[in-house]
This record gives C-alpha cells, sequence and structure tokens, in this order.
C-alpha cells in the first residue's frame, strides 16, 4: 500500500482520524513483510510505540503537534538515535548505543516525526551499492537480482519499497543521489551546511551532508524545512532560507537550464542517456531555455575526490580505537596491540582501503603532491560552477551513468566501483545542492535526472524540481 | 606508473594502527597503487594562480558561549560504553612491553 502524501498525513492526524500508534504499526508490518530486501538493520519498534502513543495523547488533550505529527521514518545506521544500536553498518561499532541523538533526528522527533528503524548502508557510507555493509545487502526493489544504490541504498530501499514515507540518508559524494536514482525515488543531497550534522558518524567531513529521500518533491520540502538551519553543534551550519522550504517557486517557464556537456559524453549508457534526452525536451516544451554548458574539469572532479575524501576519512576513522566504545578485540597482550587488532578485525575491507589511501596522501613527502593539489583543482572545480551559474539558473544531467548494477559486478574492482560516483562526487566538492527526480525507465529499471543550483538556493532548487516531477 | 612496494604498505599498515594479514598486504599494494595512477592525472593539471580549498561555506571562527549542556546522562553512563572501566575511569591495556 503507497503512502499518502506527507502533509495529508498529517493533517488526518490533527483532525484525529487516524492515529500514530496506527501510523507505526502500519510502517512495521511493512518492514516486516518487506524483510528479504534487506534495507533495515534494526527496529526501533519499543521506542516509536511509545512516541506515538505521547503524540496521540496529546491530540486527545487539545494539544499543538508539529508539522510531522505521527509520521514514521527510516534513519540510515550512521545517524545517533536512540532505541536500536547505531553501527554504521560495520562491525567495528557493533553494540553501541548512542548516549545521545543526531540533531537532525531531534529536529525530526519535535516536529512530531518517528524513528521506526535503522536502515542499511555500505558501511561507513565507503560505497554505492550496499554490498560493503559489514551485515547484508541490500536488494533493488525493481529487481532483487541488482544493487539499491548507495551508500544510502537501505534508505532509498525503504522508501521504494513504502515502508515509511521519508528516510534519512547521508551524501557525501552521491550517497543520497546514486540510491534514488537507481531505486526510483526523489534524493536531496542540500547545500554544505544547511542541515547539521552533528550526530552524524562522520566519513568525509569537507563534504558530508544529510540527505533525504521520499517519493515526492512535496514530501520532501516538509521533511527539509523542518531539519534546515543553524546548530550550536555543529560550526559549518549555515543560515537556512526565511521563507519555508514548503513555500515552492514551481515553474520552469523562463528558466535557464544548463545540460552539463561532460555528464553526456561517451560512457553513458543508451538508455539513460534516451531518458535525460526525453526529460530535457520536455523542460524544453514546457517554457525552459536549455542550453548546453560545459564544466571542463569534470573529468578531473573523481580524481580529487578519491584523495581528498580518503584523507579525511583517514582522519575522521582514527577515533575507532577499540578503548573508548563497541567493539574492542579479546586477545592483544598490551595497548597498541589492542589498536592495531580491533582496528584490523572491526574494519571491512573497503573502510581499510579508504584508510590506507588516506593515510599516504596525508604522509610526510606525499602531502603537497596530493591533497594540497587535489584541493587547489577543488578550487578549479568551485570557480567553473561560478562561472556556469552566471549563465544559467540550473544544471541538469544524468546521476549515474547506467541503471543498477548486478550484486557483484564491480566488487572485485574498488576503482570500477568508484566510477559510479563519477557524476555525483563533483556537486560534493563544490558544496551547491542537488536533487534526483525519477525520470523513466530503462529495461525496467529506474533512471534519475539529477539537477543542481548555486549554494543556498535550495528552495529554489526543490521548486524547479517539483515543476519538473509534474511534468515527467 | 606507482609501484607500491610491500615495506610502503607495511609503513602505511603501521601509521593507520592496521594489523594486517600478508594476503591483505599483496592486495593493498595492488589496489593502492591503482588508485594512485588514477588520481595521478591531476599532475599536469595548471592551477597557477588558484588556492587550495579546504571548506566551502566561507564561515570564520564560528564560536559559541562556552557553556554545559544538559543531556541527561552521568559519566557513568559515558563509562558504561567503554569495553572495559575501573573505579570510574576507561580501563586500558598496559602501553609498555
Amino acid at each position: 500500500m503507497v503512502w499518502p502524501a506527507i502533509a495529508d498525513i498529517v493533517a488526518k492526524v490533527r483532525a484525529g482520524e487516524l492515529t500514530a500508534s496506527e501510523l507505526v504499526e502500519r510502517a512495521l508490518a511493512a518492514i516486516a513483510e518487506k524483510s528479504d530486501y534487506q534495507a533495515v538493520i534494526a527496529i526501533t519498534s519499543e521506542r516509536a510505540r511509545a512516541r506515538a502513543a505521547a503524540i496521540d495523547a496529546a491530540i486527545k488533550n487539545g494539544e499543538t503537534v508539529g508539522p510531522l505529527a505521527g509520521v514514521p521514518f527510516i534513519a540510515k545506521d550512521n545517524f545517533l538515535a536512540f532505541g536500536a544500536e547505531t553501527t554504521a553498518a560495520s562491525n567495528i561499532l557493533k553494540g553501541f548505543n548512542a548516549p545521545y541523538q543526531a540533531t537532525a533526528i531531534n529536529r525530526l522527533e519535535e516536529a512530531g516525526a518517528i524513528c521506526v528503524a535503522k536502515a542499511n548502508l555500505d558501511a561507513f557510507g565507503h560505497g554505492g551499492s550496499t554490498e560493503n555493509s559489514d551485515f547484508m545487502i541490500t536488494k533493488n526493489p525493481h529487481d532483487i537480482t541488482r544493487v539499491p544504490g548507495g551508500s544510502s541504498g537501505g534508505s532509498a530501499a525503504a522508501v521504494a519499497l513504502d515502508m515509511v514515507p521519508f528516510a534519512l540518508g547521508t551524501d557525501t559524494g552521491g550517497s543520497s543521489r546514486q540510491p534514488a536514482s537507481f531505486s526510483g525515488v526523489v534524493g536531496f543531497k542540500p547545500t554544505y551546511g544547511l542541515i547539521s550534522r552533528s550526530g552524524v558518524v562522520a566519513m568525509a567531513s569537507s563534504t558530508d551532508t544529510i540527505g533525504t529521500l521520499t517519493r515526492t518533491v512535496d514530501d520532501l520540502a516538509v521533511v527539509v524545512d523542518v531539519m534546515a538551519g543553524k546548530d550550536p553543534l555543529d560550526g559549518t551550519t549555515i543560515d537556512r532560507d526565511v521563507i519555508s522550504y514548503t513555500d515552492l517557486p514551481a515553474d520552469v517557464t523562463g528558466k535557464k537550464i544548463g545540460v552539463i556537456k561532460e555528464f553526456m559524453a561517451e560512457g553513458v549508457e543508451p538508455g539513460v542517456r534516451a531518458q535525460i534526452e526525453k526529460a530535457v525536451e520536455t523542460l524544453k516544451a514546457a517554457g525552459a531555455d536549455v542550453v548546453e554548458v560545459s564544466i571542463p574539469s569534470i573529468p578531473l572532479a573523481l580524481a580529487v575526490y578519491y584523495i581528498v575524501v580518503p584523507a579525511e576519512i583517514s582522519s575522521n576513522l582514527s577515533r575507532y580505537d577499540g578503548q573508548r566504545y563497541a567493539y574492542s578485540t579479546p586477545d592483544a597482550e598490551n595497548l597498541e596491540e589492542s589498536y592495531t587488532k580491533t582496528r584490523a578485525s572491526g574494519f571491512g575491507a573497503e573502510a581499510k582501503r579508504r584508510i590506507m589511501v588516506g593515510t599516504y596522501v596525508l604522509s610526510s613527502g606525499y602531502y603537497d603532491a596530493y591533497y594540497r593539489k587535489a584541493q587547489t583543482v577543488r578550487t578549479k572545480l568551485i570557480n567553473e560552477f561560478a562561472e556556469a551559474f552566471q549563465q544559467v539558473d540550473f544544471l541538469v544531467g544524468p546521476t549515474a551513468p547506467t541503471t543498477a548494477f548486478k550484486i557483484g559486478q564491480n566488487t572485485d574492482d574498488p576503482l570500477h566501483m568508484y566510477l559510479a560516483d563519477i557524476m555525483t562526487v563533483a556537486q560534493s566538492l563544490v558544496g551547491i545542492p542537488a536533487i534526483v527526480v525519477p525520470a523513466g525507465m530503462s529495461d525496467g529499471l529506474p533512471v534519475g535526472l539529477q539537477i543542481m543550483a548555486p549554494a543556498r538556493q535550495d528552495r529554489q532548487l526543490l521548486g524547479i524540481a517539483k515543476a519538473t516531477e509534474k511534468l515527467l | 606508473m606507482t609501484q607500491l612496494t610491500r615495506e610502503d604498505v607495511l609503513k602505511l599498515a603501521r601509521l593507520a594502527r592496521l594489523d594486517l594479514t600478508d594476503e591483505e598486504v599483496e592486495t593493498y599494494r595492488k589496489e593502492l597503487s591503482a588508485v594512485l595512477d588514477y588520481v595521478a592525472q591531476l599532475d599536469g593539471v595548471d592551477v597557477a594562480g588558484l588556492e587550495p580549498t579546504s571548506q566551502v561555506t566561507g564561515l570564520k571562527n564560528v564560536m559559541r558561549e562556552d557553556k554545559v549542556i544538559d543531556y541527561g546522562m552521568s559519566p557513568h553512563d559515558l563509562l558504561r560504553l567503554a569495553p572495559k572501566s575501573q573505579d570510574g575511569q576507561i580501563k586500558v591495556k598496559r602501553m609498555l612491553g
């Protein structure tokens, strides 16, 4: 059964026509019924039921409830949340019960939303398929022999499977956008800093953002509006729009839209290209002024990303030392051995690979050649995007060169797996917002159109996405 | 072609506090060499006159009041997360020898 629009659910809850408890039970039933897809690592049913009962009691007492009253959601398991362990799908965090919650979760709870489960991911967010989860592989809702995308694959699949009206992901280099494309849902990466990362397991701090996955742009806007804005606990947060993110300028007429030339070059699957070209034609027919735009350094973005991000990962993952929380090896003679053996058995292959790459590019003698050089090419990318946005209001392109690939297809070749990120990493390095909306199917698999806007124009981006969603 | 040696990989593993098996050392030697080869495409890029970017918000010196936030937790609640604790402190293996 498909969930109604979030605004409709909340209106019914407020009117007493639907209870939060009924909604939670419905979500838990859907999760149980579709457990074969392995989208979910843990359910938080006890806490969810208690929160639902409290919301229902408040409504009975005539108290005002928030804009997400009673709406169940699933959080990617790298969000610190009460009610279940927070593992980031890694063995090294197995057994970790968060002592506090992420700001994003707290804000959603204050608005009345109810977390019912934690979603699967590539451990620590390292991957594009959920195959790097230390626990399980999530299956694509459209074809169980294929991946749902990643790293927020569990979150995207959960929404596509109608387990919940929305799910939280994270997006460091495409981790919410690419699974949205592969699973056929709406996925959003905000401007860097718009949504607090406090209480979210850090991957690469200079590009980590909070992603949201929903079925529609309207649903997404309600959720983003609740989470956006400064947080004293995350010094990188920026001011939100003074206007509500649900107040969307949803019109394409007269909007100048640039198709990124480099994203339509060779390497894009014909079926993906066809759907994107069709979407672009539709925008044109609806009155958008469409031009081709070149961002010449885009082909370098992946190389920049795979220096900068492992460097920050190696630093962020140094905290997992087996002494203060979670997993610790029982067989160590001394402290040094406790570190090296805990980390050796607690981290999966991809986390180790990235730690090693990051350690290399940051190590003495190589820093300038790799990290500093990559950060300088990053500036070049930022400048080129800024130039592009002087010519157009929005940029568009595919989200990934392919549709969802087969489970196991890319696991033998890490570098080939990294190529799945080729159309999403540049935006992360530059810090601009990007959204993916479903744009038809290719051979029975979803294709997502990616739309990008200048930094801090998230509301305008959601507006054009809403208009595009209606047209497609 | 970047070709890392076994010793290079072992040195990195030591820096990163990872106890790798012989098999892992060989796997990562090949894989890291391939990744470094891939990123070497930045070598020839002209970046004259450009400064590196380490963060994109433009924010500087973000301050907040230095005050205690009540998380409703005691030090004991946090110590309970540690694999081993004793007398209100985290207990670790001996550091020497």
